[in-house]
This record gives structure tokens, sequence and C-alpha cells, in this order.
């Protein structure tokens, strides 16, 4: 069991500030984020699209943002626990208590729900046989290539993960590599390989085609693709993958008791505290009169919440309002040495 | 506005633009009636990458939050696939 100040659900942007701003109230958050790394939609969907609303920052990609935020945040040492989702909430006396889907379990006096719009899964087949072999002959990421050595596999998808995957996998196994249309969106460096690949014989390109049924007993043994037009091509394969990009689940969060306006939480403008006392909500899951999804509006709902987590972690301090440029308190908890 | 806008403001199930309009998440996937698919401004290639991750695109496949309406789109048909995600 961890014990801390505040848990927070989620790493994107607004969470990222929120430990920067409890951390200079001098209170510690733990992280707990669904995906693989921090930076929520900013790393995951436009690492590389520039943001030009950022103040102060004329433009900055997503993922140098979030790289900001981290480096802002470090002197915390704050706890991140990434690949794993928070699952069940409970008040425990006057605290939460909040237990993950690997079953970690946290003692916090406040929760900050910064979740953007849910939890990030991948986009799966449209085909409702694919759930049938979901992990024994359709996959969406990969675990161990070496399953994969001397086999027939078919890769869908047009992004870096088709395309890297592709190249790997044909090194030792026979791969084909469908995609919607011909023009593939990875990488110019990717896109070349691969066209090199398919004219040295070591990968077969099907476009423009989409999965049309995948037939076989226990396992797959072939499938069929079909373009726009209707015409119909059968490929004998073992395995399929698909590489579609993540979709956006709600999950969990929607099954808190939380108010909820359209899947976003209804929180109060003047701390971000939802209807349940300690639990508040920033960024994109929250909603309130006038509320506008910016990163701003995100760091806005951050400086807020924390304070109102102070009130509840501290019951017995007095809040005082410090400017970072002045308060020996923050500097010291910034680890700046006197000049 | 958008189609989307348009959509989402007036509660119109199924178009759930998870991002807000931002053309990173294709969740506000429409099909576009034959006879109108032309008549609309050509989709970028931000737009087509984004329809890579559509449930079921095909080619008269627009993301309906880069749809701008106007009086000449007075009439335009658009259809909705069985889902978003």
């Amino acid at each position: 069991m961890i014990s801390t100040d505040v848990l927070i659900v989620g790493a994107g942007p607004s969470a990222l500030f929120a430990v920067q701003q409890l951390g200079l109230l001098g209170l510690k958050a733990e992280v707990v984020d669904n995906l693989d790394k921090v930076g929520g939609q900013c790393s995951e969907l436009y690492p590389d699209k520039p943001i030009y609303d950022i103040p102060a920052i004329s433009e900055c990609t997503g993922e140098t943002l979030i790289k900001n935020l981290m480096k802002q945040i470090e002197p915390f040492n704050t706890n991140f626990h990434l690949n794993e989702r928070v699952d069940r909430l409970a008040k425990e006396g006057t605290k939460w208590k909040i237990t993950t889907n690997r079953k970690k379990v946290f003692i916090a006096s406040s929760i900050i729900i910064a979740g953007g719009i849910g939890s990030f899964e991948p986009r799966k087949f449209p085909l409702k046989e694919s759930e049938k072999f979901e992990n024994s002959g359709v996959f969406y990421s990969i675990r161990d290539k070496k399953y994969f050595d001397n086999k027939k596999i078919c890769i869908f998808g047009g992004g870096d993960s088709a395309l890297d995957w592709s190249i790997e996998l044909s090194k030792n196994s026979k791969v084909v590599l469908v995609h919607r249309r011909s023009e593939f969106r990875g990488t110019p460096k990717n896109v070349e390989t691969i066209k090199r690949l398919e004219k040295d014989g070591k990968i077969q390109i099907e476009t423009p085609y989409q999965i049309n049924s995948i037939e076989g007993g226990d396992k797959i043994t072939s499938i069929t693709i079909k373009d726009d037009e209707g015409k119909i091509k059968k490929i004998d394969t073992d395995y399929i993958l698909g590489f579609f990009g993540l979709v956006m689940k709600l999950g969990p969060i929607a099954e808190w008791g939380l108010n909820l306006d359209k899947k976003h939480i209804t929180v109060s403008t003047e701390n971000l505290q939802t209807d349940k006392e300690g639990i508040f909500a920033i960024g994109d899951i929250c909603t309130y009169p006038g509320k506008i999804k910016l990163i701003l509006s995100g760091f806005h709902e951050a400086a807020l919440a924390a304070r109102g987590c102070f009130r509840l972690a501290r019951p017995n301090e007095i809040y005082r309002h410090e400017f970072t440029t002045t308060s020996k308190t923050i500097h010291e908890r910034l680890g700046k040495k006197k000049s | 506005m958008s189609v989307m806008e348009g959509a989402v403001q007036n509660n119109i199930p199924g178009i759930d633009a998870d991002c807000g309009g931002s053309m990173a998440c294709a969740t506000c996937h429409v099909y576009v009636d034959e006879k109108w698919f032309n008549k609309l401004k050509k989709k970028d290639e931000g737009e087509e990458d984004m329809l890579d991750m559509a449930y079921q695109p095909n080619k008269f496949s627009r993301l309906s939050c880069q749809l701008i309406v106007s009086n000449e789109f007075d009439g335009l048909i658009l259809r909705m696939p069985s889902k978003q995600g």
C-alpha cells in the first residue's frame, strides 16, 4: 500500500502540471496512467504536430511540451505507475482508497482525475470473428517477435507501427502488408524501405484493400480482403496484425458514481472538485459552464485543484498564497540555493 | 461551423468527436452521399491519414469536423458508420 497526499489519474499535460503545483504547496503526488509513457494525447496522438497556443511559447510539438513539463517537475521525484489503470475508488475514513488493475493500492486524501477522454485502447478489426481469434491469431501489439518466426503474417495499417513491424518481421517470416489506400503515412524512410523490400520480393503489398473475412477453426487458415469496388482476394495466413491506432474509452471512470455530462465529469469552477469531496477533475475530462478544451485551461485547472487538495491534505494548516519569485519555502522545495 | 459541431451541439448521437475537432481521433467519421462527395472541398493529407484509423472507411469517407457548412450545402446527405470506435 502506498500512502500519498494526492493520487493523479492520467499523465497528460494537465496531470504533469498538477504535480508541479502540488509540489510547490509541499504536497506529494503519485501518478497512474494506462499508457506505457507519459504525455497522454500529446505523446499518443500528436507528438510531432506543433502546438501554437501555449502561453509564451510560440510553437512547440506535443513531444517537446511533455519533455519540458517533465523537466519542470524533476525536483519533486514523482513516482509514475505506467501501464496501469485505476479501477476502483472507495472512501476510507476521511481518505480515499484507490485500487489499480494490477492490484496496487494507494491511500490518498485527494484524487485528481486528469484522464483526458478516458483510456486508450487499440482500434480493432471490424469483424465479429476477429474476437474469437484475438491473442491466438489476431494481434494488436507484439510482445515477443519470435512468436512470429517462420509464419505467414498479414499486417494491416498504413502508419509507422504497421511499417516498422512489416520490415522487422519480414526478416524471418512471410509478410503481406494490407492497407486501405496506396499511400502510406509512415516516415519517408520507412516507406522507402517497404517499397524496396517489395521490389526484392521480401514483402507483398496489397492496396487498396481492407479485411473482409477470417477463415479457420481453432487457428486462422486464411483471410479475404476486399477493395472499394468489391473485388475480393484470398490470402493464406497464420496470423493477422492490426495497427489502426488507438481509440479512447472512458472505461472504469464511468463507474465511480461521479456526475457525468456526455462523457465528461462535472466540477465546480472554484476548485475543480466533483460532487464527491476529495475527488477533483481537470483537463479535457472535466466540464463546467464555459469550459474550453485547451492545454492552457488544464494548467489553470491544475493550479486551482492543487489548492483544493491542500485544504484536505493539511486541514490544520492555513493556506498562504506565495509567489515562486520570492518565497523561500518554494525555493527550498525546488531545490534552489540562495544566491 | 462544421458538420461535427452542428451534430454535437444538437445532441445528434453517433458523432463522438473525442478530440474536439483537432483532426486527431477519427471519431466523427461519416460517409458522404455519392452525389455530394465531389462537391465538397477536397480532404487534405492529415484527414486522409486519420481516416486510416476510422471504423470501416470507404472512398466516400470524411471526417465531419472538416466539413464546414454553408448555404450551398443545404440538403447535404451524410450516412453514419455503424460505430465510431
